[in-house]
This record gives C-alpha cells, sequence and structure tokens, in this order.
C-alpha cells in the first residue's frame, strides 16, 4: 500500500483534490454573485435576436461581464459553429426598425453595471 | 473610538463562539474594555462557554425591547474585570432582532468599551446579517474542509455588499481569517487543505492558526474560555491571534513541525 501511494502520490493526497475542487467552483461563484442583474434578460433577447438568423440553442451563447484594467467588459460568445443558417425575412428588420432607440453612452458615462465608487 | 468585530463563518460548527469567547478574553487580558454579544437568539450558547449560564437575567432582547436597561443585562466576568457577557435571548422569534434596536444598543455600547465582539450564527439568514451589519473588523472563522471553505467565501462577498460599510460606500469591513482545527500532521499525510491553501483561496490576511487540541473540548465543558488555559497551544494561539490584531507582529505558531521550534529553542531564539 505505501509503495502503491508512493508511485501514484495524488491517489493519496486528497488535500490537493479539495483545494482544485474549491477553486473551481468559487471562480464559477464569485463570477455569478458579482454580475449584473440584467445578464439573464439579455442573453434571452441576444438569443431571440440570434436566433432569427441562425438556429442556436441557449448553451451557445454566453455573456459575462468581465475586467481588463480600469475597463469594464460585457463580453458575448456566440457559437454558431455547424449551426444552420436561416433565410432572412424582411420581418426581421423591419421589426429591429421599430424597436426603442438605442441608448448610448458618452465616453466616461459608466456602464449601468458599475458600481459607483 | 468603539470598536465593532464579528465572528462569523457561514458554516456551523467551525468554532465561531469558541474564538469570540477566547478573543474577546484576549482583548480583556491586553487591558482592553471589551463586551462579548450573543447574536444566535434562540440558540444561546456564548453564556456557556464563559461559563456565566446560572448569572443570566436580562438579555440582548429585553434590551432591544426596552423591558431591561444594559446594565442589567451585562454580565461582568468573574476572571477579568475588563470583560462583560452580553447574552442573548432563547425566544423563538427571530425577528426579534431588529436592526435600529441593535444599532441604539450597540451605539450605547460604545460609550463604554473600546472592543465590541459580535458571535454570529451559522448561515446567512436575518440573524447573521444583522450579526455582520454594524461590523468594523470581522474575523472568518474557517476550517480546512471544502464546505468551512466555501461558506467563508460566501460571507466575505456579503460583507463587502451588504454591511453597513458597504451601504454607505465608506471604507470596507476590514476582514480577516482565523483558521481553527488545524492538524499538522494531517496537512503534512496531505488529508487536509494547508494554511497556504485556504489563504491562497480566500485571499484575505491571516489572523492565526488555532491548532486542534483537546483543551478546547475542556473549555467549553468547564466554562472558562481557552486563553485563560496558559497550557493550551490553542488558548496559546488565540493569545497570538489577539496581538495580531491589535497590530504586533508574530511569527505563525503550530503550522511548522514542532522539531523547528526545538532547535529555535536550542539556539536560544523564541
Amino acid at each position: 500500500m505505501r509503495l502503491l501511494d508512493l508511485l501514484f502520490p495524488e491517489r493519496r493526497n486528497s488535500a490537493v483534490i479539495a483545494r482544485d475542487r474549491l477553486k473551481i467552483v468559487l471562480a464559477h461563484e464569485r463570477a455569478s454573485r458579482d454580475a449584473p442583474d440584467f445578464l439573464p434578460a439579455l442573453q434571452k433577447d441576444l438569443l431571440d435576436v440570434v436566433g432569427r438568423y441562425v438556429e442556436i440553442r441557449g448553451d451557445m451563447l454566453r455573456v459575462n461581464v468581465g475586467k481588463s484594467g480600469d475597463t469594464s467588459l460585457l463580453e458575448i460568445n456566440v457559437e454558431i459553429d455547424g449551426a444552420k443558417t436561416k433565410p432572412v425575412k424582411n420581418g426581421a428588420t423591419a421589426a429591429a426598425a421599430k424597436a426603442a432607440p438605442v441608448t448610448r453612452l458618452d465616453r466616461g458615462t459608466p456602464a449601468p453595471w458599475v458600481k459607483p465608487s | 473610538m468603539a470598536k465593532v468585530i464579528v465572528l462569523t463563518s457561514g458554516k456551523g460548527g467551525v468554532g465561531k463562539t469558541t474564538s469570540a469567547a477566547a478573543i474577546a478574553s484576549g482583548l480583556a487580558l491586553r487591558g482592553n474594555r471589551t463586551v462579548v454579544i450573543d447574536f444566535d437568539v434562540g440558540l444561546r450558547n456564548l453564556d456557556l462557554i464563559m461559563g456565566c449560564e446560572r448569572r443570566v437575567v436580562f438579555d440582548f432582547i429585553n434590551v432591544i425591547n426596552g423591558d431591561a436597561k444594559l446594565n442589567q443585562a451585562l454580565i461582568k466576568d468573574k476572571r477579568n474585570d475588563n470583560l462583560y457577557i452580553f447574552p442573548t435571548s432563547q425566544t423563538r422569534d427571530k425577528d426579534a432582532l431588529k436592526r435600529d434596536g441593535v444599532e441604539r444598543v450597540l451605539n450605547e455600547l460604545k460609550e463604554s468599551f473600546d472592543y465590541i465582539v459580535c458571535d454570529s450564527p451559522a448561515g446567512i439568514e436575518h440573524g447573521a446579517i444583522t450579526a455582520l451589519y454594524f461590523a468594523d473588523s470581522a474575523i472568518i472563522t474557517t476550517n480546512p474542509e471544502v464546505s468551512s471553505v466555501r461558506d467563508s467565501d460566501r460571507i466575505i462577498g456579503i460583507l463587502a455588499s451588504k454591511s453597513r460599510r458597504a451601504e454607505h460606500n465608506m471604507e470596507p469591513v476590514d476582514v480577516h481569517l482565523l483558521l481553527t482545527r488545524y492538524s499538522l500532521e494531517r496537512v503534512k499525510k496531505g488529508e487536509m487543505l494547508s494554511v497556504e491553501d485556504v489563504k491562497e483561496i480566500l485571499s484575505i490576511p491571516l489572523l492565526g492558526v488555532i491548532p486542534e487540541s483537546e483543551s478546547v473540548l475542556r473549555a467549553s465543558n468547564t466554562g472558562i474560555p481557552v486563553v485563560f488555559d496558559e497550557e493550551s497551544p490553542a488558548g496559546r494561539a488565540y493569545v497570538d491571534a489577539v496581538a495580531r490584531f491589535l497590530g504586533e507582529q508574530r511569527e505563525m505558531r503550530f503550522v511548522q513541525p514542532e522539531r523547528r521550534s526545538f532547535f529555535r529553542a536550542l539556539l536560544g531564539r523564541a
């Protein structure tokens, strides 16, 4: 048994397993804890829009908020590799035109999900 | 200016009450006027750990509701004149802990104490949130075990977002890690998370490491906080933690094999 432990130290060292499991689960939990409340709704809307053009499942579109230096980044990843494209309908663009006007932020204005310091 | 310190953890059974009793006693032993408050409404236990369970007449809820005066409810410790115990109620009504009432009582305590140590209940419900809400400092009591570390991380997040300091955009609560029930033997065998592991994962400053010790059960059996036991390794570790809290630099004990300290003793170093 001892020899086996020496040959396969990772089999024995449950503390390393504990540490690695904690690192992974806490990375996920911290990301979702700091995420703004509108992310799920935004993800749903984006799915609707992208879904007009390509066939896409919920898990193929991921929305995250991250930080890069002083800048908060809204990161949207859409996986469309192998997804079937849909014929573009005129209705799609017409609906977009009728939608509420887009609010643009001036440079220097903090994004709505940035906590005031 | 009086300082409010919360002992919190998220998870139950990690040693919050033992640590609150030890740290409050340690602060008092250093000459600070200290009161330790039990926030665990309905599951009162600090009185037992402090050995004053038969002297409880009025409690925290009585004072909040105006049914008793503060000096009627505070119990003076028999071992140290600087130390007072503020027991909680055994009522089942958890909502009796009203935030404005707690604030009023804390403000009154601040007039006559240097340190107000709050012993939080487990969980992240009303009682635990009320206990941490007014804190200036937090001592995160953690065992080197996955569920305790995860819950500690959650509590650190709550302190950063839901405490009074966070809500009022004040300087954040200063958080400290207190690692309890540490077994160097098991860490060396790779069976237990090490101090370094937990420090790295939680990334908060380390206040102390309390070794797993028989003296802790003996302390709770007899109702004498473990810092009063000068022979106890856990007691000495708490004394060190208190010194660090007060700004002293002290080397961590009980995290290295004992042999090393034996050699140091031979060399004439502490």
